[in-house]
């Protein structure tokens, strides 16, 4: 802001010409800060790609694990995206609940707390939600785990044997929805506030129930902002780090096995876990699976603006 | 709200059902349908000894009867359509509830472990000399507030020109590119945020360094997308009606942005900006490659290592000496403090939107 | 608009000057320590100021906190920094220059040890092993208060080959306690660790037949439950029922710690068994005049010497570019291996003093550090 105060300031309602200095500077300003941006991003991957070029090019028993690069970062992939995946198919339907809840169901007063307690959520640092994961959740999963291998253990998702700590791909995922939930819910909550109040008085007017009125009005106006809500949630789960690390048990491959000891890593956890004490190509490795890490996350984003854009703009600006 | 929908269906009830029995019109009191939950409590409680129950399952038994019971006694009396709402109504508010769970248990958690160090020599000293007992982080918010202060004054003024010329200067592909790239930077993960900055300063000044303006770049690496992303948004809401007015008085377009478009979304603004600071000042990853540790203040951004309240938390848990216990206790409170913080920058941004919003607004 | 902007400038002055008013107060504790610049100090021959860089292994940083706290009271004008990064990284950094010294728990390798030369200005490098910690094997077993494992069936259990807590080989050598019908939960380190490095070189070395693997900072072994770092080994460990782990002995906390074969007895650890291991292994050959790099001797039959130990050196140039570094390194690592920086690194961080043979070994090497 402080750029514009520097410009000389023109004074206004002196005819109409269509390019003064300050508007010229103004805009130059702004167009600089968005090619920055672009910028920013060429750099980062520039980086990534540069350094992962002698892990790309190096022979395969000189990566660890000696299945070379791709059969290193495979199980890390999958591991990433299960955990993920789990973290959004908890997540959603929560956080949409909550959103909701929040906006339709609550009383006002009650409302605006529960939002401002929802936001705050947001905002804990992720390790805090690593040690949550482990000293509160995990154990009190355990029993459950115990009961899913014993009733379900035909799944081969809950195949067992059922981890005694709790420390498995299934916790890590609940950790992340937890974490992602206030994301995801705060979103979904402005979204269905801006629902025009004449939709859904018309709805009632009717003669809608409170259910009708939100499925009719409510929840097709919302759609394209819970999916955008929701990929950027399934963002924060995919790069998630410090509480992965934390509450994971990583060694093993690749498993769907949801509730044992032996899980894959996920990408993000991997590079926190090994790069302290890496040198030399482990550390490449490390920056091709971050860059790996970037292609999918990219790839989701693609994916949700492809669908958000399905939608027409809202926009006042437009 | 709910006054409105019961009275509207309750005269409006009689839609076209076809074969269907016709909707009854009767009305379920409130009481009724706590004597649901209750009667399923009960229900519930005296299998307790029969099936060895534990408070979680208690509680689930007793929601899924109860609703059930709801709607059947709801379908029953005032018809199907009635039960439907009540059953989502339950759904909502349980699934409302199974989510406040973990949340409540968070936050109850960190209050209760971080609360035994909030104390005086918690914010007055830090690391200094201090083996076990005692010590403080004062070092570590003194860090936290300068980075995340640095990372403010580089990421909002990049992020807020980006959203403006997104929002009212660019069309076509450019728009198109910079709108997408955000939305890539957005999924940048954090730890890959710090690498870059590891890597770009190591370039000039060497490997091994760390400095705060360091960590204040990776950081501005994740707010940058978020700060655009939220202003774009709220700029996007200001009706054009009010653009065009002004510049049917002949105001230059950049001084309708400054004056007109940006006040009239400034509590919009505000909210996002803060939201944006809380998403990073948590951030461990990046600052743990960025920033280093250390035990003593240092309030130069441009010399040596920094200590933050995340790293601190982070060692403090992790590398705690002999005997464990007061180490874990300053990371938990240390982690308490930083959930202060946020909600202080919360109330800052609910004071800046009651102040400086203009008038009209929602 | 409805403030006007004199009350918006009251708003933000208000806020500035409680920004300012936080700032102003500086840490208590270091105000003290860093204002007693007056010579006060009776024992330390002269008086130093300034900051010293440090950074590496992890496992020492408890005891570094000890060093740095206990220095602070001999020459209260320096600081020592000591970024826990890890080993690799602390080695990293110190041969490209970024710090002072490095800590870490291997001793550098042939390419790094010519690297490093060639950053101590073509001088010598010298390595301590001034930490020494015991590892311990830790475990989650209701009922049993002591446990004897011989260091095959360490090698069994953690190769996933013994799997319950009944096995004939563990009751072997536990012939008085009763033994769970139970499963057996192996905790390794997720994260690559000097920890994971001397366990497995232990168990390489002392159940060769056992253990097939390779020593290395990664566990080899997959499908075992990981958790992250010692604390969240040990906070695994208690979490689980029949678990068992590796973890720094002075972390172990409330966990059962098992008594571990050494020739024919089971030696329970201690910081004394440790030392003595150490005290008993061979210097490696080709190094410095100052390189103190050790052998462990992980297969010792000797009494009372407790084999899984964790040693981390201290690496740092015997010559440095400037006096003043040359002058701070050399006496914080006379403060670090005297006596008292032994017995304060001991309280901090619970490793094993250095024995007299070792220190009188590193005072040459303290002695020797100069400028040029």
């Amino acid at each position: 802001m402080s750029s514009t105060r520097t410009t000389p300031p023109s004074p206004a309602g002196t005819g109409r010409s269509v390019r003064r200095p300050g508007d010229r500077v103004f805009a130059g300003t702004a167009k600089g800060a968005g090619i920055l941006i672009l910028v920013i991003l060429a750099g980062v991957a520039a980086f990534l790609v540069v350094e992962a070029v002698p892990a790309l090019t190096a022979p395969a028993e000189d990566i660890p694990g000696d299945r070379g690069l791709a059969g290193y970062i495979a199980p890390l992939v999958f591991g990433t995206l299960l955990a993920a995946v789990i973290a959004l198919l908890v997540a959603t339907p929560l956080a949409v609940a909550i959103a909701l809840f929040i906006a339709y169901y609550a009383p006002r007063r009650m409302a605006q707390g529960l939002g401002y307690l929802v936001d705050l959520l947001a905002a804990i640092p992720s390790i805090v939600y690593g040690f949550w994961g482990i000293f509160w959740l995990a154990p009190k999963l355990v029993p459950f785990y115990e009961w899913l291998e014993r009733r379900l253990g035909f799944i081969p998702l809950f195949a067992g044997p059922a981890s005694t700590t709790g420390r498995t791909m299934l916790t890590a995922g609940l950790v992340l929805a937890v974490m992602i939930l206030p994301i995801v819910s705060a979103i979904s909550r402005e979204v269905f506030l801006q629902v025009p109040s004449l939709h859904r008085e018309a709805a009632l007017a009717l003669g809608a129930t409170r259910w009708e009125m939100i499925r009719m009005a409510v929840l097709p106006y919302g759609r394209s902002g819970v999916i955008g809500g929701s990929m950027l949630g399934l963002g924060r789960a995919l790069g998630e780090t410090m509480a992965v690390a934390i509450v994971l048990s990583v060694s093993g491959g690749i498993t769907f096995n949801l509730i044992s000891s032996g899980n894959p890593s996920t990408i993000a956890a991997n590079i926190a876990l090994e790069f302290p004490e890496s040198s030399g190509i482990d550390i490449n490795t490390l920056i091709a699976s971050g860059l790996a890490l970037f292609v999918i996350t990219l790839a989701v984003n693609m994916l949700a603006r492809a669908i958000v854009n399905r939608r027409a703009d809202f926009s006042g600006a437009n | 709200m709910s006054q409105i929908s019961t009275a509207s269906v309750a005269t409006g009830g009689s839609a076209p059902s076809g074969p269907r029995r016709s909707e009854r019109t009767g009305r379920l009191p409130n009481w009724a349908l706590w004597a649901c939950f209750a009667g399923a409590a009960v229900v519930v409680g005296a299998l307790w000894p029969v099936f060895d129950l534990n408070i979680a399952l208690f509680v689930l038994y007793t929601v899924v009867l109860g609703t059930l019971a709801v709607y059947l006694l709801t379908r029953t009396t005032e018809g199907s359509r009635r039960a439907t709402d009540r059953l989502v109504t339950c759904l909502v508010v349980s699934a409302f509830g199974l989510a406040m769970v973990p949340l409540v248990s968070l936050v109850w958690e960190v209050v209760s472990r971080g609360a035994a160090r909030l104390d005086g020599e918690f914010f007055s000293s830090s690391l200094v000399g201090i083996v076990g007992e005692g010590g403080g982080a004062y070092h570590a918010i003194m860090g936290t507030l300068i980075i995340t202060a640095l990372t403010t004054l580089i990421s909002v003024p990049i992020g807020l020109m980006t959203a403006i010329f997104l929002v009212e200067y660019a069309r076509g592909r450019l728009k198109r590119a910079i709108t997408f790239m955000v939305d890539v930077m957005t999924g940048i993960p954090s730890i890959v945020a710090g690498l870059f900055a590891y890597a770009l300063f190591a370039i000039f000044l060497g490997p091994g360094i760390r400095l705060g303006i360091m960590g204040a770049i990776a950081l501005s690496v994740l707010m940058i997308p978020v700060v655009v992303r939220s202003a774009e948004e709220v700029l996007k809401l200001v009706p054009n009606e009010l653009r065009e007015a002004s510049y049917a008085l002949g105001v230059p377009k950049w001084r309708t942005i400054v004056k007109v478009v940006i006040p009239t979304a400034i509590a919009g603004l505000g909210t996002g900006v803060t939201l944006a600071i809380a998403r990073v000042v948590g951030e461990t990853a990046p600052l743990l490659i960025t920033l280093g540790i250390t035990n003593a203040t240092n309030v130069n951004a441009f010399d040596s290592r920094m200590a933050t309240l995340p790293v601190y938390a982070y060692y403090q848990l992790t590398q705690p000496g002999v005997p464990p216990q007061f180490a874990t206790d300053r990371a938990w409170t240390a982690a308490l403090v930083l959930i202060i913080l946020v909600m202080g920058l919360n109330v800052v941004a609910r004071f800046i939107s009651r102040f400086f919003a203009p008038k009209s607004g929602r | 608009m409805k403030l006007s902007t004199t009350s918006r400038a009251v708003v933000l002055s208000a806020a500035l000057a409680g920004t300012l008013a936080l700032t102003a107060c500086g840490a208590a504790n270091e105000e003290a320590a860093g204002g007693g610049g007056g010579g006060e100090e009776t024992g330390s021959s002269t008086e130093l100021s300034g900051a010293l860089d440090g950074a590496g292994a992890s496992s020492q940083q408890a005891a570094m906190q000890g060093w740095t706290a206990g220095y602070s009271s001999v020459q209260p004008g320096v600081t020592v920094n000591y970024d826990p990064v890890g080993s690799g990284g602390g080695r990293e950094q110190f041969i490209a220059g970024g710090t002072d010294f490095a800590g870490s728990d291997a001793a550098l390798d042939e390419e790094e040890l010519t690297a490093a030369q060639e950053r101590c200005a073509g001088g010598e490098v010298f390595e301590l092993p001034n930490y020494i910690s015991p590892i311990a094997v830790v475990y989650n077993l209701d009922g049993v208060e002591e446990l004897n494992l011989s260091s095959e069936v360490v090698a069994g259990i953690f190769d996933q080959k013994i799997t319950n807590w009944n096995d004939p080989a563990i009751a072997a050598d536990n012939p008085d306690a009763t033994l769970p019908d139970l499963a057996i939960t192996p905790v390794n380190r997720s994260d690559e660790s000097g920890t994971t490095e001397n366990f497995t070189e232990y168990l390489a070395a002392a159940a060769a037949e056992a253990w097939t693997y390779e020593p290395d900072g990664n566990w080899p072994v997959a499908g075992g439950e990981a958790a992250q770092g010692t604390s969240g080994v040990v906070s695994a460990v208690g979490g689980g029922n029949g678990t068992i782990g590796y973890a720094d002995l002075s972390q172990a906390g409330d966990l059962g710690v098992a008594n571990i074969g050494v020739g024919e007895e089971f030696v329970t650890p201690t910081p004394e068994a440790a030392a003595a291991v150490v005290e008993n292994s061979e210097r490696l050959e080709g190094r410095g005049e100052y390189d103190f790099a050790i052998e462990l001797a992980r297969d010792t039959a000797e009494s009372g010497s407790y084999p899984i130990v964790l040693v981390s050196y201290h690496v740092g140039c015997v010559t440095y570019d400037e006096q003043e570094t040359a002058d701070l390194v050399a006496d914080f690592m006379g403060y670090v291996i005297s006596e008292e920086g032994q017995q304060a690194a001991a309280e901090a961080a619970g490793s094993a003093p250095i024995s007299d043979t070792l220190r009188e070994q590193a005072q040459t090497a303290v002695d020797a550090i100069t400028a040029g």
